[in-house]
C-alpha cells in the first residue's frame, strides 16, 4: 500500500510536484504518465526517499518514508531513472551486493538470486563488468537488482525505455506477473505500454494530477471513442465516401488519408456510427477490406491533458501528422 | 550482515576494480622515497629513525589524499548512484560511515606498503621500534582527517575536479595552522589565548608530537573528535541535498 498526502516539491520558484494526493493498494499497476519534465521522476523519487518533500507525507507498507525511512525502504524494489548501478562491478559482485544490503541469506538468497538472473536473462553475462553492458543489459541489471528481495512494491522508472520490442514484451509480461499481489508504479511515457501492463493511470502535468483512472476509461475520453475506421482499395471510392458519410447525422467529422486510402469516422457523442457506416457501405457496395471500431487513442488523450490549449504545438496540427 | 561492514567492502573492492588503486599506490610510495631519501637527507642524518620519512607525511597527504576522497561522493552523484545507494535499506550514517572506513582502509594499505623503509631502518641501525609504531598511527589518523574534510566537501559537489580543489584547500587552511610561520605572524596581531586556538587545530601540532613517538591522549582526541565532525559535516550536507 502507498499513500501521498499534499505531496509537493519545490524547486526554487518552480513548483516541481504540486499537491499530489493518491492511494494505490496491492494487485494495481499504476501506469504514472506524463511529459518530460511534468513531475513524475520527482514524484517517484520521493516515494523512493531519494528527495525529501517540500511539504505533504508519503507513506510505503505503513511506513512512513521520512520517519521510518529503513523500514520503508526495505519492503519496496526501485529502479530509478536511467538505471544507475556501479559501473565496475560484474552483474553477479553487483546483485550480491544488493542481496546483501538487502539482508538475504542462505537457501532464499540462492533461490532469489537464480530467479532474476533467469527471469531478466542475465545468465550469459553474469561475470561481464557492467559498463561493458548494452543499455538494454544495464535496464535489465537495474530491474534484476529491484527484484532480487522479492518487493511487496515495485517502482519502476521507465523500466522498458531503451529496450528493443522483445525485451519490452518480456518486461511487461514480467511487471503483469508481478501484479497478481504486488503494488506495481511504472512510468513511462510509452503510451501503448499503459494499456498492456496497467489497471490504472495517472497523467500528470505540471505537477498536478490531471486525470486518475483506468486506461479504458481514459481512452474512452478521446473523441476517437466509438469512431469507424476503414480502409478502401479504390481512391475514387475513398472520395465517394468521405463525401456521404460526412452527411450522416451520427458523424460530427470524417477524416481521411489519401496515401493509406484510409478513412476515419469521429462520431457525435453518444452516437452509434457503426451500424450507420456499414449500412452505407451495404448500400453503395464499396470494397472495404478493413473496418473496425476504435476505442480511442491515448495519445490524443494525453496531449489534449498535457498540453494547454493554444500552447505551442496544437493538438490539432500534431494529430494531422500521425 | 551488517550494513556498515556489507558497503565497506563493496568499496575497498571498487578502488581495486579500477587502476585508481594501483596508480595511487605507486605514486605515493614514489613521492614518499623521494621525500624520505632524496629531500629529507635520510642517509646522511646518520640516525637511525624515520623522522625524514614521517615529516613530508602531511604534504603527501594534502596532495593524495584529496585524489582518493574526490571521488566518494561526487562520482555517485555525477554517475546517478547515489539513486539506488541512497533508496536501499541504509541510514545515511551507515552509508557514510561504510564509504569513509573503506576510503581510511585503502590509505592505511598504501601506508603499510612503505613498510620497506621501516625494514632499512632497523638494518641499517637500532631505531626506537615504539616511536615508529606510534608515528605510523599519527600518521593514519592524519590521513583519516583529510579524508573526513575530503569526503565532506565530495559530498557537496557532483564534480570531482571542485571536490579535490576544495578538500586540498581546506586541507592546507588546517596544516597551516600549526606552522611556525603563521604562528609568529598571528602572535604579533593576536593574543596568546587565540594563537594557542588556531595552533590546537592544526593537523601538524597534533601529527609532531605523536610522530616523535609520543602518544599523548589529547593529539587521539583531536584527531577523533576531528573525523567525527567532518563526518557529521557529511551526514548534514548528504541530507541537506536530499531536500534541496
Amino acid at each position: 500500500m502507498i499513500t501521498t498526502k499534499n505531496l509537493s516539491k519545490r524547486y526554487g520558484d518552480k513548483l516541481a510536484v504540486d499537491d499530489l494526493t493518491f492511494s494505490v493498494s496491492p494487485g494495481e499497476v499504476l501506469g504514472f504518465l506524463g511529459a518530460n519534465g511534468a513531475g513524475k521522476s520527482t514524484t517517484m523519487r520521493m516515494i523512493a526517499g531519494f528527495i525529501s518533500p517540500s511539504a505533504g507525507q508519503v507513506s510505503v507498507c505503513g511506513y512512513d518514508i521520512e520517519r521510518s525511512p529503513v523500514a520503508a525502504k526495505s519492503c519496496m524494489g526501485y529502479l530509478p531513472e536511467g538505471a544507475p548501478s556501479y559501473g565496475e562491478m560484474t552483474v553477479s559482485e553487483f546483485l550480491d551486493f544488493i542481496a546483501d544490503v538487502r539482508g538475504l541469506r542462505g537457501d532464499k538468497r540462492r533461490e532469489r538470486r537464480a530467479v532474476v538472473v533467469d527471469r531478466l536473462g542475465l545468465a550469459a553475462v553474469i561475470e561481464q563488468v557492467i559498463e561493458t553492458l548494452s543499455k538494454g543489459f544495464r535496464r535489465r541489471v537495474g530491474l534484476a537488482q529491484a527484484l532480487i528481495h522479492d518487493p511487496q512494491v515495485l517502482i519502476l522508472d521507465e523500466p522498458t525505455d531503451g529496450l528493443d520490442p522483445n525485451q519490452k514484451h518480456e518486461v511487461r509480461r514480467l511487471i503483469n506477473e508481478l501484479s497478481k499481489d504486488k503494488l506495481v508504479i511504472v512510468s513511462t511515457h510509452i503510451l501503448e505500454e499503459v494499456h498492456e501492463v496497467c489497471t490504472r493511470a495517472i497523467i500528470i502535468a505540471n505537477g498536478r494530477i490531471v486525470a486518475d483512472e483506468t486506461p479504458s476509461a481514459l481512452e474512452a475520453r478521446s473523441r476517437y471513442h466509438h469512431a469507424v475506421s476503414l480502409r478502401f482499395e479504390k481512391p475514387e471510392q475513398l472520395e465517394a465516401a468521405r463525401r456521404e458519410i460526412a452527411l450522416l447525422p451520427e458523424v460530427a467529422q470524417v477524416e481521411s488519408d489519401a496515401r493509406e486510402l484510409r478513412l476515419t469516422a469521429v462520431p457525435k457523442p453518444g452516437a452509434n456510427t457503426l451500424a450507420a457506416v456499414s449500412a452505407i457501405i451495404t448500400k453503395n457496395n464499396w470494397d472495404v477490406p478493413e473496418l473496425h471500431l476504435e476505442a480511442g487513442r491515448l495519445d490524443e488523450v494525453f496531449r489534449t491533458l498535457t498540453q494547454p490549449p493554444g500552447s505551442g504545438v496544437s493538438a490539432a496540427a500534431l494529430g494531422a501528422g500521425t | 550482515m551488517n550494513q556498515v561492514l556489507v558497503l565497506f567492502r563493496r568499496e575497498l573492492r571498487s578502488y581495486f576494480a579500477t587502476p585508481l588503486a594501483y596508480v595511487f599506490i605507486v605514486i605515493f610510495l614514489g613521492m614518499a622515497a623521494v621525500f624520505t631519501f632524496q629531500v629529507g637527507g635520510f642517509f646522511e642524518r646518520g640516525q637511525a629513525d624515520l623522522q625524514p620519512f614521517f615529516r613530508w607525511h602531511p604534504w603527501l597527504y594534502l596532495v593524495l589524499i584529496p585524489a582518493i576522497s574526490m571521488r566518494l561522493w561526487a562520482e555517485e552523484r555525477n554517475s546517478g548512484s547515489i539513486e539506488l545507494l541512497m533508496t536501499l535499506p541504509l541510514t545515511l550514517w551507515q552509508a557514510v560511515l561504510g564509504k569513509f572506513l573503506a576510503a581510511w582502509c585503502f590509505a592505511g594499505i598504501a601506508l603499510l606498503l612503505t613498510f620497506p623503509v621501516w625494514i632499512t631502518v632497523n638494518y641499517l641501525g637500532s631505531p626506537d621500534n615504539g616511536a615508529i609504531v606510534a608515528a605510523y598511527l599519527g600518521s593514519l589518523l592524519m590521513a583519516g582527517g583529510f579524508l573526513s574534510i575530503g569526503m565532506c566537501l565530495s559530498a557537496a559537489t557532483r564534480n570531482q575536479v571542485i571536490a579535490f580543489i576544495t578538500a586540498a584547500l581546506v586541507g592546507f587552511v588546517f596544516l597551516l595552522a600549526g606552522f611556525p610561520l603563521v604562528l609568529d605572524f598571528v602572535r604579533g596581531v593576536l593574543p596568546q589565548s587565540i594563537v594557542d586556538a588556531i595552533a590546537s587545530l592544526s593537523f601538524f601540532t597534533h601529527f609532531e608530537a605523536i610522530s616523535k613517538g609520543v602518544i599523548d591522549l589529547r593529539d587521539l582526541v583531536y584527531f577523533g573528535a576531528l573525523i567525527a565532525f567532518w563526518l557529521a559535516a557529511t551526514a548534514l550536507v548528504l541530507d541537506m541535498k536530499k531536500a534541496e
